[in-house]
């Protein structure tokens, strides 16, 4: 008998479809600590068929400006350095400083590329963190918290004062050194050794001096000592070795996308600052005299892309970043590249709109807005990354599409991607190789003269010359042209240029890879996703699979254009589809059905800023069973 | 040896007869030829209105890009390759109205491109509509009771901008214009050249005559100081009775090109790209 959760929703419409999955949004808010509990993280921890493991979740709550990125960054240094994996999600208001921001740091035996739904160590800078994060505490979870700094009592063992400043001063000679107290004291929860966030903070302060090294390092051994004498809990996380020895890489998705980028052969980039894309131009920034880029700050989103689109048509590799609504700004010019046929990658940091909405939180609300910018057809391609590995690979793609078929490539991140840490084994830059497209030289062209910019061609891509490099010149135009690049009225030109740029679209169709499907193999149950939430659908399939429910995660990074020849696989065409995505509607999922025919059966839907967690997917899919 | 027929396009010109943008074609022609400049290492960029549709007129490499948008796209040609020459042009809604805020910060970058400005004064390509640089008063189908805000001033924007190369030229004196032009293509950084032209479709006020009664050559007065700042401040609010045309303003500063070590050696185009290169960049990764 079927289930009734598998019974396909056949009202059709996505509203109707949204409504009834908003609810199931709505209710998990309401969930509360018990109902999600550490549990499942535990079940992992012990699962026979992988050994004792680790899965730590450690979130550090307070103000803007009071070091929580200094904290969570040793942290994830001291367990990188161990063999661990690290993942760090950042949550932060918009503002300088003040607010309620935390970090969550997820120190895991295994790779982890999303954040977990509880924390087992809370340290609370700010009374707000005892208010807004407690809940996320597990059941055998610590918080720390200075009772002398915030107005915070409790009767919990398991909430512990330690005094931060006091042993600051006294030991580290600066109130300063609070963090690293704390920092000292959530080691010794933890029941690993002290001497990696040692040596950690001497490599973080070796350019303060001795002084400053020993005082820290005085500082964390007075909290971790603190914490051994007084904790009268016993620590429920044990220690655990991890691989040793093998130097793992901590990266964000935005210093990823800006790598993929540089090594592509990135030589310009120009950008007006917008979260949550600034991070990208300021890494580029800071490499650009060692790998000779231009970084040139415009004076609006319009003059960045038009800067980066006259690069291109110069023949240096060039783009720009930015999020929504600095992207509705250069919108015109994407379409100036898609009549011009000149390349251009543009990277898409979304955020929650519309308008400015929340500017530094996450969402995946500007698939439908990438698809369809820009007046008039023309053929882009949008890609998606979810991972590290694939922003580095996808930004090469992007280049080289965007050379090879000389038209916009759009890369579409978000917040939550983009400010996130990840742990990678290697990023293998062997993946990466140049395809400038074609590009004629004095050689090809014995009659300069004759050449047409434009040209006809079966494929629909006219090889191009870069000005200053031929005897030749070229004409590119905004308006309508002939094939020499001279404006025109002409129907029976203009049909024949609409169909020349267009035919570019079916050249890019077939460069397009197919989605990553997690586990191999088919399911009941297919978890349909994009872009960020890679990390995140591929652990709630593993946790469904091990409650008994067979699932796969079918993940798509490059989006358009679409290929439905990817999901044709009859197993997989059986399987009930459930779309997981950070927006209101479903975008990806209307597009997906559109494009390959099939119904989605059920949406996951949330748009309130924050990015998933595994629990959340799996609750609500067990809701739905 | 660059000749005029170096320069010779095959397309067909669609001004109107009598247009002020003939004049300026022949004096930009003729001072390439006179310069020696390859049409090759050329680049012309202009956006949209009757001017920009010049560099279709001559030999040379062309991008007509967008409304407004000329000056940033030379920038990143001339940062992608500053080998090339590059002159930015349009008209004065192109470039004072939908492109004003890239004008001001092209002049501030001090990025060595020559912009040349068609101003006459009205909308031509979409029939007769007010310009910013539109006298108070001027009546047009969108200002039936006349212009009302008052007219603005490039020049006295570019000075205050610090422009390093302000001029202003007549389409009624070709010599005169070519000899600024060249001028403005030899000039190291932003040359700013704002050229009066009359539009004899939609501009009965400032007619040919119009300007050739008022304008009078700066040149011919040998005590004139371009580099003096307040000097050029005065010269640039003349306007009515008398209206100078040459060079206002005139200061030598360092070029956007000259910021990047990324270009000390060569252009962005042609550097070798290596991937392999970055495998010492994953180190501060770990």
């Amino acid at each position: 008998m079927q289930k009734a959760w598998l019974r396909r929703d056949r009202r059709g419409g996505a509203e109707f479809q949204t409504a009834g999955n908003l609810l199931v949004v709505e209710d998990l808010k309401r969930v509360t600590n018990k109902d999600m509990g550490p549990k499942d993280i535990f079940e992992i921890a012990s699962n026979k068929k992988r050994g004792h493991s680790v899965d730590i979740s450690i979130r550090i709550g307070g103000e803007a400006g009071q070091g929580i990125q200094s904290i969570s960054s040793i942290i994830a240094k001291t367990f990188v350095r161990q063999g661990f994996y690290v993942f760090i999600n950042q949550d932060f208001a918009s503002r300088i400083r003040g607010g309620h921001n935390f970090d969550q740091v997820r120190i895991s035996k295994y790779p982890v590329n999303a954040a977990a739904g509880n924390v087992h160590i809370l340290i609370a800078l700010d009374k707000e963190t005892t208010r807004q994060d407690i809940d996320c505490l597990s059941d055998n979870g610590f918080l720390l918290f200075d009772e002398n700094e915030i107005d915070f009592t409790s009767d919990n063992p398991n909430h512990f004062s330690i005094p931060f400043t006091q042993i600051a001063s006294k030991v580290g000679k600066s109130k300063i050194m609070a963090n690293s107290v704390a920092l000292g004291s959530a080691i010794a929860l933890t029941d690993f050794e002290l001497k990696p966030l040692l040596d950690c903070l001497q490599e973080q302060f070796e350019s303060k001096g001795s002084e400053t090294i020993e005082n820290n390092q005085k500082s964390a051994t007075a909290g971790y000592d603190f914490v051994r004498q007084n904790l009268k809990t016993k620590p429920a996380l044990k220690k655990s070795s991890a691989k040793g020895g093998r130097k793992n890489m901590l990266l964000t998705g935005s210093q990823a996308l800006a790598l993929g980028a540089m090594a592509s052969g990135l030589k310009l980039y120009s950008g007006y600052p917008m979260s949550p894309a600034t991070a990208i131009m300021e890494f580029v920034s800071s490499q650009a005299d060692r790998y000779n880029i231009i970084v040139e700050q415009a004076e609006d989103e319009i003059a960045a892309i038009n800067m980066v689109i006259g690069a291109n048509f110069a023949g240096a590799r060039a783009m720009t970043a930015t999020s929504g609504g600095g992207f509705c700004l250069m919108v015109e010019a994407l379409s100036l590249a898609g009549m011009t046929e000149t390349p251009v990658v543009i990277i898409v940091a979304q955020r929650p709109g519309p308008s400015t909405g929340l500017p530094t939180r996450t969402e995946q609300g500007d698939l439908n807005f990438v698809l369809h910018a820009g007046h008039g057809d023309f053929p882009r391609a949008v890609l998606a990354p979810g991972r590290p590995e694939q922003a580095l690979y996808l930004m090469s793609k992007a280049f080289n599409l965007a050379d090879k078929y000389q038209t916009p490539v759009i890369v579409l991140s978000d917040q939550h991607f983009n400010d996130a840490y990840f742990t990678v084994d290697e990023l293998d830059l062997g993946n990466i190789v140049i395809d400038r497209g074609d590009i004629l030289t004095e050689q090809d062209l014995p009659s300069p003269h004759e050449y047409r910019r434009y040209a006809p061609s079966e494929s629909g891509i006219s090889p191009r010359i870069l000005p200053g490099n031929t005897r030749a010149v070229l004409y590119a135009d905004s308006d309508e042209h002939s094939p020499e690049g001279h404006i025109t009225e002409s129907a029976a030109v203009r049909n024949q240029m609409v169909r020349k740029r267009m035919q570019k679209l079916e050249g890019l169709r077939r460069e397009i890879g197919p989605p990553d499907i997690y586990p191999a193999g088919e399911a009941e149950l297919v978890l349909l996703g994009w872009g960020s939430t890679h990390g995140v659908i591929k652990e709630a399939v593993d946790k469904l699979n091990q409650k008994g429910v067979p699932a796969v995660m079918v993940h798509y990074s490059e989006l358009f254009p679409f290929n439905p020849q990817h999901f044709s696989a009859p197993a997989l065409k059986k399987s009930k589809i459930i779309a997981v995505e950070n927006n209101y509607t479903g975008q990806f999922a209307d597009f997906f059905s559109k494009n390959t025919g099939l119904s989605v059966d059920r949406r996951i839907l949330k748009y309130d800023g924050r990015p998933f967690t595994s629990h959340e997917i799996v609750h609500q899919i067990k809701d739905m069973i | 040896m660059v000749k005029l027929e170096d320069y010779h396009s095959d397309d067909s010109i669609a001004w109107c007869p009598g247009c002020g943008n003939f004049s300026i074609l022949k004096a930009l022609k003729a001072a390439l030829v006179d310069i020696q400049q390859q049409p090759h290492e050329l680049v012309i960029v202009s956006g949209i209105g009757q001017a920009p549709k010049t560099p279709h007129y001559l030999r040379c490499n062309c991008f007509n890009g967008l409304h407004g948008r000329t000056l940033p796209v030379a920038t990143g040609i001339k940062l992608a390759n500053h080998k090339l020459t590059v002159i930015a042009q349009g008209g004065d809604g192109d470039g004072y109205g939908e492109g004003g805020n890239h004008f001001l910060h092209a002049m501030r970058r001090n990025i060595d491109i020559t912009y040349l400005v068609h101003n006459n004064q009205v909308y031509g390509l979409t029939k007769g509509q007010a310009s910013p640089t539109s006298d108070p008063g001027f009546v047009t189908k969108t200002t039936p009771r006349g212009a009302h805000s008052p007219a603005c001033n490039p020049l006295m924007l570019a000075v205050a901008s610090d422009c390093s190369f302000v001029a202003r030229g007549f389409a009624g004196e070709i010599d005169h214009l070519e000899d600024l032009i060249k001028a403005g293509i030899r000039h190291e950084g932003f040359a700013l050249i704002d050229i009066l032209q009359p539009c004899v479709s939609f501009n009965r006020v400032n007619t040919f005559k119009w300007y050739s009664e008022r304008i009078y050559k700066i040149d011919a007065d040998s005590a004139y100081d371009a580099e003096d700042r307040l000097n050029a401040f005065q010269k640039a609010q003349e306007w009515g009775d008398k209206i100078p045309v040459g060079v206002i303003y005139r200061k030598q500063r360092p070029t956007l090109e000259k910021q990047f070590p990324a270009i000390a050696d060569q252009p962005l185009v042609g550097q070798q790209i290596d991937p392999g290169t970055f495998i010492e960049l994953l180190e501060i990764f770990k």
